[in-house]
């Protein structure tokens, strides 16, 4: 791994490697750190947050699926107050950069939580969710209304100078449409994807799996939509990516890195091996010593198409 | 907590195809306790996908014994592994039983293969207290008895022990430690565990029962096994952290 550089930037946003923790499958950072040492991740993404705590649905929250699982868990958290009282200061403890994903039920709740949380010096990002398929008002309304989400892009901007990172909702038919509002809007970058909506039923009792009917698929299952929507959006407009969906191993990094993303997230996999993280980091430095690349960065939108 | 592959050492299977499986791991088996779980990878394959949540049937100087039916994919895969097999297993997990002082007779009440932790419950508490155990199950078929002592059955259909369920039976037995200091350990079934709190409660037993919901990682950070707590209302309880053993006082069956 010498002298291999896998440090990255997302616009204005940079990262000593670009492996993140996705938002929902890290919680704040004080689980994940009995297992890994969170100074060598590429970035934190908290639990969506509100501006006061939310339950959560009721169970059954989750069900796995083929190579994936459905989860309902309705956004539920301690609300941007407990957060800053309770949750930051064990994650100042740690050289990683906080993202802090925003999840709101209207306008002014993602403006209201921006306005706090951007007075607090050890958050480096916003990454705003306008997708959750989870939640009855909000959420997925927002995630596929196009003007909806470029109207939080230029409310949430006007209120931050802070990296602003929008995650998108695969559940729409053009992706690249969404994320070109966020940048005309003044987004610095997008996440793509945030789940997809599925459902699963009993075929004795007849009934939904999961309490709230519909859920968000994640896993390795997504991987092949996932890595579509960030090729798409590559493609099709100047932002930066940050991949997200069914990411295992560090050849799933490479792949959504070529496809087009600056930097990736990993979800579900840290419910199976909380250490994947730390793997991965290695296998990256590995596949750039095997292939001469100096910067890991130059992976980016690096695909050949004959 | 420990991430580790480790191999099966052996394999028992008993009447009824509930299978133990003895394994090598001397890190886990020194703290684990009473009621704490692993959390199991049974395949390195994506299916299936997550890990598999078993409470500790027994420990044994450096080795674990979990014990576990066919009941889906994951367990049937599991089944069918043998001694030198590789598993991975993520734990201790969760809070277990409280089992230390303040009572004089441990009443154990086991529905169907919510007999699993305790062995290791028997165990631990040894010959410092008194133990009763009490098991039911739909049939004979699903009466598990392994490691436990001071034996009543009851069965839905009476093929064993007395005819009803294990709350009946408790009823009938209440005598056998109401005169003494007595706590309750219990899991199986919710319904079993519903009326199990109910009786606690009813006759002012200390009370101690391990839940189950369906959870993806076992630690904390998914927030998929959420249990509705007595006391606090704005937000939900953890079967994986906060438990799998609850005070039936604490939280909603």
């Amino acid at each position: 791994m010498n002298n291999v550089d896998l440090s990255v930037e997302v616009g204005p946003l940079k990262l000593r490697n670009p492996v993140l923790l996705a938002s929902g499958t890290v919680g704040y950072g004080n689980e994940m750190a009995e297992f890994i040492d969170l100074n060598k991740i590429g970035g934190i993404v908290t639990k969506s947050l509100s501006l006061k705590p939310r339950k959560g649905n009721p169970p059954q929250r989750i069900v796995e699926t083929p190579a994936g699982m459905l989860n309902a868990i309705g956004l539920a958290n301690v609300g941007v107050e407990v957060f800053i009282k309770e949750k930051i200061p064990f994650l100042k403890n740690f050289d990683v950069p906080l993202i802090c994903n925003i999840a709101a039920g209207t306008f002014e709740e993602y403006v209201e939580c921006t306005k706090i949380l951007t007075a607090e010096e050890s958050i480096a990002a916003f990454e705003i969710n306008v997708s959750c398929p989870n939640v009855k008002e909000g959420g997925l309304q927002f995630g596929n209304n196009i003007s909806a989400v470029g109207k939080i892009t230029a409310a949430v901007r006007a209120v931050t100078e802070k990296p602003l990172i929008i995650k998108l909702s695969p559940n729409v038919s053009d992706i690249s449409e969404f994320a070109k509002v966020v940048k005309e809007e003044g987004g610095d970058a997008v996440s793509a994807i945030n789940t997809l909506v599925g459902a699963s039923f009993d075929i004795n009792t007849r009934k939904p799996k999961i309490k709230n009917i519909h859920g968000g698929l994640s896993g390795p299952a997504i991987k092949p939509v996932a890595v579509a929507k960030v090729f798409e959006i590559n493609r099709n407009v100047d932002i930066p990516v940050i991949g997200v969906g069914g990411i295992m191993n560090w050849k799933d990094v490479i792949e959504f890195m070529i496809a087009g993303a600056s930097a990736v997230q990993l979800g579900t996999v840290n419910f199976i091996d909380p250490t994947a993280a730390e793997k991965i980091i290695s296998g990256l430095g590995e596949y750039c010593t095997k292939n001469n690349l100096q910067n890991i960065s130059a992976l980016t939108g690096s695909y050949v198409i004959d | 907590m420990f991430i580790v592959d480790t191999a099966i050492e052996k394999s028992i299977e008993l009447e009824n195809d509930i299978h133990i499986f003895k394994i090598f791991s001397p890190d886990i088996a020194s703290i684990i306790n009473p009621g704490e779980f692993l959390n199991v990878k049974v395949s390195d394959t994506l299916y299936p996908l997550l890990r598999r949540p078993f409470s500790i049937c027994d420990v044994e100087g450096d080795y674990i014994f979990l014990m576990f039916n066919i009941f889906g994919e994951g367990t049937r895969i599991l089944a069918h592994k043998h001694p030198g097999d590789i598993i991975n297993i993520l734990g201790p997990l969760g809070k277990g039983f409280n089992f230390g002082s303040n009572f004089e007779t441990a009443v154990i009440v086991a529905g169907g293969l919510g007999a699993a932790p305790f062995p290791f419950l028997t165990r631990k508490i040894g010959n410092k207290k008194n133990i009763l155990t009490l098991i039911g199950g739909k049939t004979h078929r699903e009466v598990i008895t392994y490691g436990m002592k001071n034996i009543h059955i009851a069965t839905d259909d009476g093929s064993l022990g007395t005819k009803g369920t294990v709350i009946d039976l408790l009823n009938e037995n209440k005598k056998l430690f109401t005169s003494s200091r007595a706590k309750i350990f219990g899991c199986g079934p919710t319904p079993m565990l519903k009326a199990l709190k109910k009786f606690s409660l009813e006759n002012n037993l200390d009370s101690e029962v391990s839940t189950e919901c369906a959870m993806a990682c076992g630690f904390g950070i998914c927030q998929g096994c959420p249990i509705e707590s007595t006391s606090v209302q704005d937000k939900y309880l953890l079967v994986c952290k906060d438990g799998p053993v609850f005070n039936v006082r604490d939280v909603v069956i």
